[in-house]
This record gives structure tokens, sequence and C-alpha cells, in this order.
């Protein structure tokens, strides 16, 4: 089964809009008058410049990671901070810019809010262009809005949460995130509101050497419910673009939240997340996150279990194709007795790709009967791509519970012999078994998502066959 | 459709496993295959659906006269092959009703049969699967399941006859479908293969035992196979005396012949 010197189907989301009508583009590379100058178009309180200027400070002082991916050809002076593509912000699509919309529309997102979805957020380079809730939960007091009109609206609220899960001294790449960041979405689920339908955010870079550093930050109130979808794509450049978000959650008291991600990006994206929910007494963090796009993506979607009884589900999914290395996993931190989570990480390499699974099990001194699994399984699609395991595991209870399961798995002949023997070509003998593979991700997406990422899974395995 | 088996010569890793096999098959006919272990059956059903560890070093495969050597599995599967597994690997996350579902309209698409159903909705195909479900005795949450997975030895069997209902091929292939199983599921497995049995549709049915055999409403071959080739056809009444005798008294037979076969090409040198 040799591969093909295949780049992987990508041309769905690779078109580009000209920059020329952007109302602001940022200077390229990244400076404190850069900064000042985000903050002053942004009409920001004074705490909030401080803030963004003191995280800079760290961002300077911190050294780069030195595990992970190959981050060493970021260019950090060679790339846009900041670009406002309109002075507009549309809560109907017809306020939106035509092209902007029509990128928009390209990607299904209107067609999307129309069948299945409670709210949208639409995100494009650093700005949000159009936000819409529900008007019946609306009226149920649930804020759903990109972060900057939070700060400006809901400011109290917001300085009481924000940068609280993530600090800015938490990592470089927060540190940056916390000196420039720009849009993102802005959640608030009253105490007991269930929110039956997903908000979904959707994520657009089109200027080449774009950064984009979007903030989010979603407060469920206790015994509230939501689930919060985010999307991401880029067009297709020679030079690289970096995208460095902060994901912020809060789940009070018997609070569900869950966080379904699916990451597509163009592969000269570097990808570099930070994602952490501190989970309270009897609440449920759900983490859904899957990585097909991307040239380099580290990011471990974490749960801080703070209150008894606390639950984490962590699903972590990623493909790494040529020239891509998917660096993910999940931690669980069980900072209280009687937490439980859950971790399951599923990978599959091809074409030369590269995925590691890091995940960290943390059980602190006083968390006392715990309950955890984490199961990571790994596919190899040809003999030429890579996988590798880095599991954390810190217990300093006694009675937890831990079960840790990992596998290597390479696709059989059998197996494709089998599915063949039925008429399925070899190429829909592997898409397939991937799928399947794949299939305890898939199950957990509303059925429009599901459809749309088995799609993803059999595009990337085109050209698999030799 | 016609099958025609000439002076196949098969081996994996250039280790020779079937040496000079003839066989003749047509619709409306079913063939059992006996012979002890090793005698080059299995190999002889995964040479068919062109199993790629396994190379034909000489002679050809033909079906309705034209070589099938040259095409893949998926192709030779599209003609209308089919084989049911002695031993079906499990295929994780794979929906086993979406997976046949998709194959069957693949199927449709490549027979050109205007006699086969259209199936336009996934329930229209779970209606048409539930009654052959009923047939091989399983019951209708098999749908729900993944292929094969967490499958027990009696399902794994049962199974792979529902494939071939649903599916219908042309000319099936079935490697040990009774191996294993008990008297009830012989039976089950036997009632599916009478179904599948009519005049447009071969079957070729690999066994060591008359006993599946016995509940076969026809049967017009029994061949009996011996290091890797035919050494004996006949009617059911073959099956009966191997049932009786064992395969030791042919084995031996074979081999006699195989020796005077050698001293006689020997001899007109």
């Amino acid at each position: 089964m040799a591969s093909q010197d295949v780049i992987r189907d990508y041309s769905k989301y690779d078109f580009k809009d000209p920059v020329d009508m952007y109302v602001y583009i940022s200077r390229k590379g990244l400076s404190r008058e850069t900064i000042e100058e985000i903050s002053r178009i942004k009409n920001e309180p004074e705490w909030m410049l401080k803030f963004r200027l003191n995280a800079y400070e760290m961002f300077l002082k911190m050294p780069m990671p030195k595990w992970g991916g190959d981050l060493s050809r970021i260019d950090f002076d060679n790339i846009y901070y900041y670009a406002k593509p309109t002075d507009k912000k549309g809560r109907s699509w017809d306020d939106v810019p035509e092209n902007i919309r029509r990128t928009f529309e390209r990607l299904g997102i209107p067609e999307a809010e129309r069948k299945f979805l409670a709210g949208v957020g639409a995100q494009y380079e650093s700005e949000t262009v159009y936000h819409k809730l529900r008007e019946d939960l609306e009226k149920k007091g649930v804020i759903f809005c990109d972060t900057d009109t939070a700060l400006r609206e809901h400011e109290d609220i917001f300085r009481r949460h924000f940068a609280k899960v993530v600090p800015p001294n938490d990592n470089k790449f927060a540190a940056l995130n916390s000196a420039v960041w720009s849009g993102g979405s802005f959640v608030y689920i009253p105490e007991g509101v269930e929110v039956d339908m997903p908000l979904n955010a959707y994520f657009r870079i089109n200027a080449q050497n774009m950064g984009q550093f979007e903030r989010t930050l979603i407060i469920a109130e206790p015994y509230s419910k939501v689930h919060y979808i985010e999307g991401c794509t880029a067009p297709i450049y020679s030079t690289e673009s970096l995208h460095c978000a902060v994901v912020e959650v809060i789940a009070k008291k018997g609070a569900t939240v869950r966080y379904t991600t699916l990451q597509n990006w163009s592969n000269d994206v570097y990808n570099l997340v930070t994602k952490r929910a501190h989970a309270y007494e009897d609440a449920v963090v759900e983490w859904v996150d899957a990585n097909i796009g991307s040239k380099v993506t580290m990011k471990y979607p974490s749960v801080y279990l703070l209150g008894r009884n606390a639950r984490a589900d962590l699903l972590s999914v990623a493909f790494a194709g040529k020239g891509q290395h998917q660096d993910t996993g999940a931690k669980a931190v069980h900072l209280a007795p009687n937490t439980t989570s859950k971790i399951i990480s599923k990978s599959v390499s091809k074409d030369g790709g590269r995925t590691s699974y890091r995940g960290l099990l943390h059980v602190a001194k006083g968390a006392t009967n715990v309950k955890s699994t984490v199961r990571c399984d790994a596919l190899l699609v040809d003999e030429i791509s890579r996988t590798d395991t880095y599991p954390y595991i810190e217990v300093n209870e006694d009675d937890a519970t831990i079960t840790h399961e990992a596998s290597v798995g390479k696709i059989g002949e059998d197996q494709i012999f089998y599915i063949m023997s039925r008429g399925y070509t070899e190429q829909e003998a592997l898409s397939l078994i991937v799928s399947g593979f794949l299939e305890v991700f898939t199950k957990e997406l509303p059925m429009e998502y599901a459809v749309e990422f088995n799609r993803l899974i059999k595009m990337e395995m085109e050209g698999a066959v030799g | 459709m016609r099958l025609e088996i000439v002076d196949l010569h098969v081996s994996i890793d250039s280790r020779e496993i079937i040496k000079g096999l003839n066989l003749t098959a047509e619709s409306g006919e079913v063939h059992a295959i006996m012979g002890p272990n090793g005698s080059g059956k299995s190999t002889l059903a995964y040479t068919l659906l062109g199993h790629p560890r396994y190379t034909v070093s000489r002679g050809d495969i033909r079906l309705d006269g034209e070589s099938i050597l040259g095409l893949s599995t998926d192709e030779r599967a599209r003609k209308g092959l089919f084989l049911g597994f002695q031993y079906p690997v499990e295929i994780s996350g794979v929906s086993f009703s979406n997976f046949l579902r998709n194959a069957y309209n693949i199927m449709n698409k490549s027979y050109q049969d205007k006699s086969r159903e259209v199936f336009l909705t996934v329930r229209e195909f779970h209606e048409y699967m539930k009654r052959q479900i009923d047939v091989v005795g399983l019951d209708g949450s098999f749908l729900a399941r993944y292929l094969n997975e967490g499958f027990s030895g009696g399902e794994k069997k049962r199974s792979e006859v529902l494939q071939m209902l649903v599916l219908k091929p042309r000319f099936a292939v079935l490697d040990e479908p009774d191996s294993g199983l008990d008297i009830d599921a012989v039976k089950a497995v036997a009632n599916a293969i009478n179904n599948f049995i009519g005049k447009d549709t071969a079957v070729m049915v690999i066994t060591h035992y008359a006993r599946i055999l016995r509940y076969l409403n026809r049967l017009d071959y029994v061949h009996v196979m011996a290091n890797g080739r035919v050494v004996r056809s006949g009617g059911k009444e073959l099956a009966e005396m191997l049932e009786e005798k064992g395969y030791g008294w042919i084995e031996k037979e074979a081999r006699e012949e195989e020796e005077e076969e050698e001293a006689k090409s020997v001899g007109s040198n």
C-alpha cells in the first residue's frame, strides 16, 4: 500500500478575497505601538490596555517551547497582528459586506443557522462580522456575542471571569494572545437555562501572513447547559499564518458545557491554542476536539476539576497528512474528591504525517476517590508516517482508580480484502476503515457536522492508494 | 454465468499450494468442495477473489470465457463473485447496515440487472434486510452493530450468508460456512443457501463435512481436493462416502495416480 505524493484536497475552502477593502490592517510585526493601536481602535478601557501590555512583556520574556511541534519557522516579525475587514457588525446577513457574506455562504454557515443552530458568530480575520442569537434565548438572558462587544457591554461579568482560567503567563502563546487578542465568542448562560440547540462560531482567515488571536470565554451559571461548536478554515498560501487562541470555560455548580471543535485550517497555519475549563461541583465539561488541518497544531484541551463529583469527558481526534504534525491530547487535573475523567484520543497518520498524543492526568493530594480512564489509539495508514505517545500520569492519592490503554494499529491487508470483496474499491476500503476508526468521534457530532466530517476524511484519504 | 478454472497453480510466498486444478461451474448449479486440511480449499477461495497474497503462477480463471486474473478484488466482486469468509475480520466503527447498503448499491450499478430491487431510502433497505435476517435466524438489532465487531462465531457465519442473501451475487463461494456451528446454526446457514439457489446463481460450498450438504435442496457436484488438485468429482453420494470412510483412502489413491502419471511422463520422454 504505497502512498502517493498527494496534498490533501482542500479546494472547497481555498478561495481568497481581496484585502484592499479592509478598513484597517496593522503593520507587520509586533510592538507596543501595535498593541496600543489595537486597543485604541477598539476603544477599550484602560485596564485592558494595561493587561495587554503586561502580557506583551511576558511574551517577550518567555522562551519558545522546546517540546511539541517544530515552531522554528514562525517569523513573528512577518505577521499581521490585527486586521479589521469592515466597520459593520451584522445582526442580519444582509448587513454583512457582500464579499464576506459570500465567503460564509460558500462555507454553508447561514444555511446551517437556518436549519439547526441556536446562534451563530462569524469571525473574519480579527473581527466578528456577524453575530446572532435566537430571540427566545436572548429573552432568557443568554448572552452570545463577540468578546469585544462583551467587554464594552457587559464589562462587569467580563472582568470577573476574563483570564481567570488561562492567565497570560500560562505559556508563551497564551501571553501572545492576551497581548493582541481580538474577537472570539463570549457566552453567558444564566442559572438553570438550557440551550437546546448548539451555538456555532466560525473562524476564517483570509489574508496571507495573518495572525488570528481570538479569545473565547464561556460562563455557564449553575445548572445551565450549552453546546458550543466552532469551525475554522483559511485559503492556502505558501507562507505561514498563525492562529493562536485562548478558550476559557467556566462550568459552575451542576452546569454542563460541551465544546466541539472541527479544526480544518489550511496546511500553512500554525495552530497554537490554549483551551481550559474549570468544572465546579457536579459540573460536566466535555471537549470534543478534532484537528484535521494546519501545519503544526499544539493543543491540549484541559479540565480542572475543582468541585466534588465534577466530570470531564475529553475526546481528541487528529489526522496528520503530508507535512503535518498534530501534537494534541488532553489534560485532566483532579483537585477535588469523587471527580471523574475520561480521555479518549484517536489519531490517524498518513503520507509521512505525524501525530503525537500528549496528555496529563493529575490527581492532587486530597482529591480522593478519583476515577479516570485514558485510552489512546493511533492508526498508521502507511510505513512512512509516525505516531508517538507522551502520557504523563501524576497520582497523589492511593485510592484513585486509573486505567490507561494505548494501541498503535496498521490497516491490515485482510481488512482491505474483506471490504473489497464486497465491491468497494481499495480507496473506499481505506476511507471506510479510517472513518470507522474515528466513529467514536463522529457519533458525538450533530448529524450535519458528522456528514461534513466524514466527507473531509474521505477527501483526506484520496490518493492514499499507490 | 460460467466459471472455468483451468490448470490453476497458486503459491503463497513462493510455496505452491494449488497444483493444477480444473473445475467448471455454471449458473443454476450447486457445487461442494471437500477435502482434508491443507488440501488448498481456502487458497482456492481466496484466489478466486484475488487476494494479493496469493500468486497465480500458471493457468487461468475465466468468467463467461474471459480471464479475471487481471482484475482487482472489487472488480471481481462487481462481476458477481462473492466470498463468504471462514474467518471474517472485524471492521471497527463501520455500521453493518450502511456497509451492506452501499455494497448493494455498488452491485446494482455494476450488474445493470433490471430485476434487482432499487431501494431509495435507508428505511426501505432496512425493511429488505430484515426479511433476510429472519432467514438466517438473527434478530433485527444486528443492523445497528459494527461490521463483525464482537460477533460470536455463530453470528459471523450467519452474517456471511446474510450478506450473500442481501447482496445477491451471481456466484457465491462459501468457505466453511458450517465449521464450529451447532445443528441449529448449520440448518440456518443451509436455509440461507437454499434461499439463494436459483437458475441465475451458482454456489460453491467448501466444507469438511457432509452434514451441511444434507440440508441443501440441491447439490449437483461434489469435488474432492487433495494436495492442491481435484482428485475426484461425483454426485451427493461421494460426500456420504467420505463421511463414512474419511479422506485417507482418497488421498492414497490420489498419490498413487500421481506417481503413475509421473512414471508415464518419464516413460514418454
